[in-house]
């Protein structure tokens, strides 16, 4: 239990303006972007340095005090729940970009800069960050190291791990390692690979050596409209088997147009399935392709095919995809977001078993995938207010969840295990693989201090349900879109 | 067979058959040390059941899958088992709509590409010696060649991993799908390892297409400067290549090697902005077998597989030809240090009298061949690594030649070694797998 002295001892490290430990300001970190789980930490800590990080780890592991990193708080999967009694520490005031090296393609950053920033700085020689979580525009970079998170582009471009070589991070005990490099292939252990995805149970980076990719000649996006979603994924498959790698393919079922069209007016063609694929590199290999991808379209059933023709278009066809999830606010008094893979061949059959459980529950489940990959977000409309609805809600999540498990895939793709889905951890893996993980998380951290609630399952917390979405303060402000 | 080896026989005849179980021969020898017994399982659960059975009666263990860089890597300190994954080769799945494959450790690279062409895909990675070295080698061995560039590492391209572990646990991660972020991404752990952690027994990868068609052209620089300066441009272009290396030595001027896949029409329009790219450089298109100088760096060497040029007539006069020797290094340098490297490495070899020759690519790797006598070649691979440690990069020995006086091989991981040992201890606590090869005696 942490005594007013502790306290004090961080007061020393991170001066009073660095402490946050009144109950009323503690609410602001209660949770983050996976609303329904809430903790409130003992203090939050504001470093602005490593040193300042390496101090406060140093004084929670002489006290044995659970730490929990937080970035920008816009995980969906209760990543940064704050552990109780513990501490957070919000590495928002560690946000420079301390190095932009465009020969080598390399930018260094703090953990807390904003995703987008990194591309915003590297725009002028026309190269950009490529993993784009639709949260980028908030979400930091230490969070996305954190998550290994992905985004639409990451078919083509991979994900996170992709694009981190290198890592400076302060381990639980308050020491200091330097994990891969501005090189490739460091000697020994790819520690930096392990790292990365994590979600911040192995430490706290404190440093991110990032690649960035040079921007490609021209992009073209393409909008098609198909009868129903089993069409458009027989034109995934279509445009698989014909050797393509597309920079994103995504798809909506028709709840999901409605209600992205209710939000954001998309123009988006009312239809069963709408499949939405962005080809880009070359001009002429593009366009080459894109008459190729058409043509698939169009032997598969779509009824109408749409090139943006301005950057402004397109940037309006995915303004729709990625406020998807706030748009089913609409549509629907609650939601859950979910975030399951399959293997995108098992598409038609999952699509049609989601379609059997939603009408046996009597609720909706709007879709939205990223189809290239088979990365699903489901989303379970119900109203709180009848009662029962929100318990059926939460099952039919997990229900689907484990449809995702048996086709052979993933409970996430993107969001992350965190707090939601850790009971789904023994689902998907058998009690030797997750003891392997937990041998590696001890070598990082043999007293379980870093955010040691979250990603394996505990059998005291398997009972807990996962959470309603809600949108983010700045998401439904219009300032941020995530999927 | 020793009294020794009959009794370790017995032990193993608990999980293994008798056809399964051989005396080493001198042949099975990993850097002059030659084990006891050879085990060749033939499931994965013999193989942890195996490798338990040695880690509990203290035994050394060397895993094998086609032999291929055995010399890579430090000298075991210990060797009684070689556990060979050879009877582990077949392709479990080829998920071709899905752009996946899972497939045992002991399929070659080349028996797995076949598989996968007869669906117009491939593993987009172009390692040495693919009609022998197998999945669990290469991965094992992080060996990767020119097409890196493209389509990243095997860490980029491998999404689901089992390993046996020496306690005899068998363990999955990562999974069968692309996109998938549930548990520690420990595929990536064991890349590059040396087998270290755990012996591989499956993988699973993430497919490419097979190129419709691919063109090759090489073009003639006049320095290392313009060399590098070409290379940056085109980096720094719109160009969609697949694979960007130079070809440096001691006696030709630098050429460079780009290589583009696509449709006709694509290819057309990208040869036109090269040309534009190089303009008054010599420029002609090549054939794919530019491709292969990575593999022909070893082919000339002193043992199964090895380098380089011609020794000139000068450095005959200084030494006796039977004091030749060859190494080959993997050298990691940032790209734009291209020019610095190589001043390094002629710096280098010319003062300790080495010839050598290089291939470098655009990623910053490269690899290097030096030859001369073996106390010359210890001096300057210790010289070269310093310079290129100071500039953030790295020198890996992988062929080590016989009379190299003890030279580590593979230089220093800075602050992050005693996570390493400990992340070792949690998974091998008695050092059972290749004890003493990889870094720092991990």
């Amino acid at each position: 239990m942490m005594n007013t002295s502790i306290l004090d001892e961080f007061r020393s490290i991170v001066g009073d303006h660095g402490v946050i430990s009144s109950p009323e300001e503690l609410h602001t970190y209660e949770c983050d972007g996976l609303t329904n789980f809430r903790v409130l930490p003992r203090a939050v800590l504001l470093p602005s340095s490593t040193e300042q990080v390496q101090a406060i780890l140093r004084v929670s592991h002489r006290e044995k005090i659970p730490f929990v990193a937080r970035g920008s708080g816009t995980g969906l999967s209760g990543g940064a729940l704050p552990v109780e009694n513990g501490i957070v520490l919000s590495l928002a005031r560690m946000n420079r970009i301390l190095e932009v090296d465009i020969p080598n393609a390399r930018v260094v950053v703090e953990p807390g800069v904003i995703n987008l920033d990194v591309t915003g700085r590297v725009q002028p020689q026309e190269y950009f960050y490529a993993p784009d979580p639709s949260s980028q525009s908030v979400c930091s970079i230490g969070g996305n190291v954190a998550e290994n998170s992905g985004g639409a582009h990451c078919l083509k471009y991979g994900f996170t791990t992709t694009h981190v070589l290198g890592l400076e991070v302060v381990l639980p005990d308050g020491s200091l390692v330097h994990l891969g490099g501005k090189t490739l292939d460091t000697p020994g252990y790819d520690l930096t690979g392990v790292f990365v995805g994590s979600e911040g149970t192995l430490g706290v980076a404190t440093k991110i050596i990032l690649r960035i990719v040079k921007r490609p000649e021209c992009v073209r996006t393409l909008l098609a409209a198909f009868p129903s979603t089993n069409e458009a994924g027989a034109a995934v498959s279509g445009i698989i088997a014909l050797g393509m790698l597309p920079a994103a393919i995504e798809m909506m079922d028709n709840l999901a147009i409605q209600a992205a069209e209710a939000a954001v007016h998309a123009n988006y063609p009312d239809c069963g399935g709408l499949l939405l694929v962005e080809l880009d590199g070359p001009l002429a290999e593009v366009e080459a392709l894109m008459t190729q991808v058409d043509e698939i379209c169009r032997s598969n059933g779509a009824w109408e095919i749409r090139v943006a023709q301005s950057e402004a278009e397109r940037a309006l066809v995915w303004k729709g995809r990625k406020a998807a999830f706030a748009a089913v606010g609409r549509i629907s008094p609650n939601y859950l977001v979910q975030d399951g893979v399959i293997p995108r061949t098992a598409l038609p059959q999952v699509m049609s078993e989601i379609e059997r459980l939603s009408k046996k529950n009597g609720l909706r489940v709007a879709n939205v995938f990223h189809a290239g990959d088979g990365n699903l977000h489901p989303l379970v409309l119900y109203d709180r207010r009848i009662p029962g609805q929100e318990e059926a809600a939460l099952a039919l999540s997990m229900k689907i969840l484990e449809l995702c498990i048996a086709a052979g895939g993933s409970i996430t793709g993107e969001h992350g295990v965190g707090e939601e889905k850790k009971c789904m951890m023994s689902k998907m893996f058998a009690e030797p693989d997750l003891a392997t993980m937990q041998r590696v998380r001890c070598a990082f951290d043999p007293m379980q201090l870093s955010n040691p609630t979250k990603v394996f399952p505990t059998p005291r917390l398997c009972g807990e349900k996962p959470g309603e979405y809600v949108p983010h303060p700045l998401e439904s402000a219009g300032l941020a879109e995530r999927f | 067979m020793t009294p020794t080896s009959a009794t370790l026989e017995s032990n193993f005849r608990a999980v293994l058959g008798a056809d399964q179980i051989r005396p080493a021969t001198p042949a099975d020898t990993v850097c002059g040390v030659q084990p006891q017994l050879a085990l060749e399982p033939s499931t994965e659960q013999q193989l942890a059941e195996a490798l338990g059975l040695a880690n509990e009666s203290k035994l050394a263990v060397l895993p094998r899958g086609g032999g291929t860089k055995l010399g890579w890597g430090n000298p075991p300190s210990r060797a009684d088992v070689i556990l060979s994954t050879a009877r582990l080769n077949k392709v479990i799945e080829h998920a071709w709509a899905d752009l996946t494959a899972t497939v045992e450790a002991g399929c070659t690279i080349k028996a797995l590409q076949e598989t996968l062409a007869q669906h117009g895909q491939r593993l987009a990675l172009d390692p040495l010696w693919p009609e022998r070295a197998t999945i669990g080698g290469i991965l094992s061995t992080n060996d990767s060649g020119a097409l890196r560039l493209r389509f990243g590492a095997l860490r980029d391209l491998i999404i689901g991993v089992t390993i046996a572990l020496p306690d005899g646990t068998l363990a999955r991660s990562g999974g069968k799908v692309v996109k998938n972020v549930a548990g520690y991404d420990l595929p990536k752990l064991v890349t590059g390892a040396l087998g270290t952690v755990g012996v591989i027994t499956r993988a699973v990868f993430r497919l490419h297409p097979l190129p419709h068609h691919t063109r090759s052209f090489t073009i003639s620089v006049s320095s290392p400067q313009e060399a590098q300066e070409l290379i940056l441009t085109i980096q720094d272009s719109k160009l969609a290549h697949v694979a960007l290396q130079s070809h440096l030595c001691q006696e030709t001027p630098p050429s460079i090697d780009i290589l583009f896949e696509g449709t006709e029409a694509g290819l057309d329009a990208q040869a036109a902005r090269l040309r534009a790219l190089c303009q008054s450089a010599k420029f002609a298109q090549s054939s794919p077998a530019v491709w292969n100088a990575r593999q022909e760096l070893w082919s000339h060497s002193d043992s199964q597989h090895a380098p380089v040029a011609q020794v000139g007539p000068e450095s005959r006069r200084t030494v006796s030809l039977a004091a030749f020797s060859f190494a080959i290094a993997k050298i990691s340098a940032l790209p734009a240090d291209l020019a610095h490297t190589v001043g390094l490495i002629r710096g280098t070899a010319d003062s300790s009298h080495l010839h050598w020759k290089s291939l470098m690519y655009a990623t910053g790797l490269g690899w290097l061949a030096l030859e001369g006598p073996a106390n010359n070649l210890h001096r300057a691979l210790s010289s070269l690594r310093s310079g290129l440690e100071q500039r953030q990069g790295s020198l890996v020995l992988l062929h080590r030649p016989a009379g190299l006086p003890t030279f580590d091989a593979w230089g220093s991981p800075g602050d992050s070694l005693p996570l390493m040992k400990a992340v070792r201890s949690r998974l091998d606590p008695f050092h059972t797998l290749n004890p003493s090869r990889f870094l720092y005696g991990l």
